[in-house]
């Protein structure tokens, strides 16, 4: 300190620089005109759940099978169940009311990283203000379906490695029903090939 | 003063600090006795945002514990989950991946960067300092936030860490801008130090209001910041070597009376030691995978026993101190915050001084109430 004062006076300096910087300087000015201007949200922003579909239907298109891990997992206990059955009463791998209450949901991610079918995902939309505390808070199903390629436009990176694994199922499903059909249909020959493959070791 | 006979025997006043009032962090209260402006009294009341995290913790399985835990200190949600997945890798001997261990330190740092940053804003806005030097605060912790948004998907509520290592690996080019940040951290620090630490009022504000000796330090508990303010040489990063500190060079600042002014001042200093580490750890963090394959997440049933894990988290020792019994949930979860246990010399901080005082005393414990109610 050279004289009484000259602290705040080397104070003032940084706010003068500052003000004036705010002007020129983009690290000085990082106010976002929000409404007008929006932020790039990064790819892994993350607000609420959303569940994924493939194809144009919703319906048939659903990854869920209704398996309730994801239920069962979350923390907060915001998601709801309920397995749809046919007019017989038996089970189908599929919801018939799958409810995720966001007034509750604490946006942990946890039910994304639990779900084995890839069905349940994070969604970035933020502007989910309402007037009403309890309908427009409570998505249900038809709210919460989203396509495939919404999912893409919003995790590019994620969802790519998402459809790769699951092709990769796919295919390895395909391959062992081709290879089942195939034992099925010429038991003789096959069974030498695939057993000397898949059996190795055996004598 | 006798000329004024009603002044012999003075009226004393109670005055209600809070719960809601801005320079109280949160929602504390504090029930001052004053004598005139001197404060004789006080009596913290706490527990406006108890939210029942332990027993909350025990109902639910070891994985979903994780994201309770951001919502601690909602200012530095990574060294919390830091410190859980510590304990519980401490319970159930959990190796941790390479890469994820400097993953770790990196996150931590830079939470630790960012609390000290809005400590620093915070404390102005206690004096009275609303605005300017909380703003260039806020905006410079807003770029580390956007670091950890583009990291775990959140600003504040990362539930980033795993037991055995962390959820995700850093996103292409995360480390360059935030290599690019930390290099430019120190210039934001000496702006920051220009603006306050040579400004006449503030130190007519800080120095030499609470002091606080060593040993009352040590006997009260004290950790963290507070606890070095006062001239011990006690970091949990040096004396636990938890993780992987015991490969970075850094100091340890320490205070020498202990009072506001080193309350204050020790945050600079340490996150100037949190730029060295986190300039080291940058260049040396190695490839590989983020999490132990071996350690399962869902359905975690670590075996019985109990096992206390803690860290040197931004605001002071935060430990975790975990009981299972075999089952899938945690039979007890016991929280140490810093924040409660840095709180409980408030008093005996604060009698004596000015009602002015009690705020700025108030905000160099640097307390978040999240973490005290729990």
């Amino acid at each position: 300190m050279i004289f009484p004062g000259s602290g705040i006076l080397k104070g003032l300096a940084v706010t003068a620089r500052n003000f004036a910087g705010s002007y020129v300087e983009k690290d000085r000015l990082t106010t976002e005109q929000y409404p007008e201007e929006r932020p790039k949200l990064p790819e892994a922003a993350r607000s609420f759940p959303f569940l994924v579909y493939d194809g144009d239907n919703p319906e048939t298109g659903m990854r869920c099978v209704s398996c309730k891990i994801c239920e069962k997992e979350c923390p907060p206990q915001c998601i709801y169940i309920i397995q749809d059955r046919d007019e017989a009463g038996k089970a189908i791998k599929r919801p018939k009311v799958f409810d995720i209450d966001i007034s509750v949901c604490m946006s942990c991610q946890i039910c994304v990283e639990v779900c084995p079918f890839e069905s349940i995902r994070m969604d970035q939309d933020y502007e989910l203000s309402s007037f009403d505390r309890f309908g427009s808070l409570i998505l249900d199903k038809p709210k919460l379906l989203k396509s495939n390629s919404y999912y893409h436009s919003i995790h590019p990176t994620e969802a790519a490695e998402t459809d790769g694994r699951i092709e990769a199922d796919r295919l390895k499903k395909e391959a062992a029903a081709a290879a089942k059909a195939a034992k099925a249909a010429a038991p003789s020959v096959v069974s030498a090939s695939s057993s000397s493959s898949q059996q190795e070791g055996k004598p | 003063m006798s000329f004024l006979p009603s002044l012999e025997s003075p009226q004393t006043i109670d005055v209600s600090l809070g719960p809601q009032h801005p320079s109280t962090h949160g929602v504390f209260r504090m029930n001052v006795t004053l004598d005139g402006e001197t404060v004789t009294r006080l009596q913290p009341v706490f527990g406006y945002l108890h939210r029942n995290h332990e027993k909350i913790a025990e109902g639910n399985s070891w994985l979903a514990a994780m994201p309770y835990t951001d919502r601690l200190d909602y200012i530095c949600p990574l060294t919390n989950n830091w410190a859980y997945a510590l304990a519980v890798e401490k319970l159930a001997g959990i190796e941790v991946a390479e890469r994820a261990e400097f993953i770790r330190v990196i996150t931590a740092e830079l939470t630790r960067l960012q609390n000290h940053v809005a400590f620093l804003g915070f404390v102005l806005g206690d004096m009275g300092a609303w605005g300017t030097a909380l703003m260039y605060a806020f905006r410079e912790r807003e770029k580390i936030l956007d670091l950890f948004e583009s990291l775990t998907g959140a600003r504040m509520m990362c539930n980033y860490m795993r037991f055995g290592g962390c959820r995700c690996d850093l996103p292409p080019g995360w480390l360059d801008t935030t290599r690019k940040l930390v290099d430019g951290f120190p210039k934001f620090l000496d702006e920051m130090e220009a603006l306050l630490t040579g400004n006449e009022i503030l130190l007519a504000r800080l120095q030499g209001v609470a002091p606080m000796t060593a040993d009352r330090a040590i006997n009260g508990g004290m950790s963290g910041p507070v606890l070095r303010a006062a001239g011990v040489d006690y970091d949990i990063r040096k004396v636990d070597n938890y993780g992987i500190y015991n490969r970075f060079k850094f100091r340890v600042p320490r205070g020498t009376v202990g009072d506001c002014y080193d309350r204050f001042m020790i945050r600079v200093l340490e996150a100037r030691e949190s730029v060295g580490i986190l300039k080291q750890a940058i260049a040396v963090i190695p490839e590989g995978p983020v999490v132990n394959p071996k350690a399962k997440q869902r359905g975690f049933r670590p075996p019985a026993g109990e096992a206390y894990g803690r860290i040197e988290g931004p605001k002071g020792e935060l430990g975790f101190y975990l009981i299972a019994d075999g089952s899938d949930k945690p039979y007890r979860f016991r929280i140490r915050p810093p924040s409660l246990i840095n709180l409980t010399l408030l008093e005996e901080l604060c009698v004596g001084t000015k009602i002015a005082d009690v705020m700025v005393i108030l905000g160099s414990i640097d307390i978040v109430l999240g973490e005290v109610d729990r």
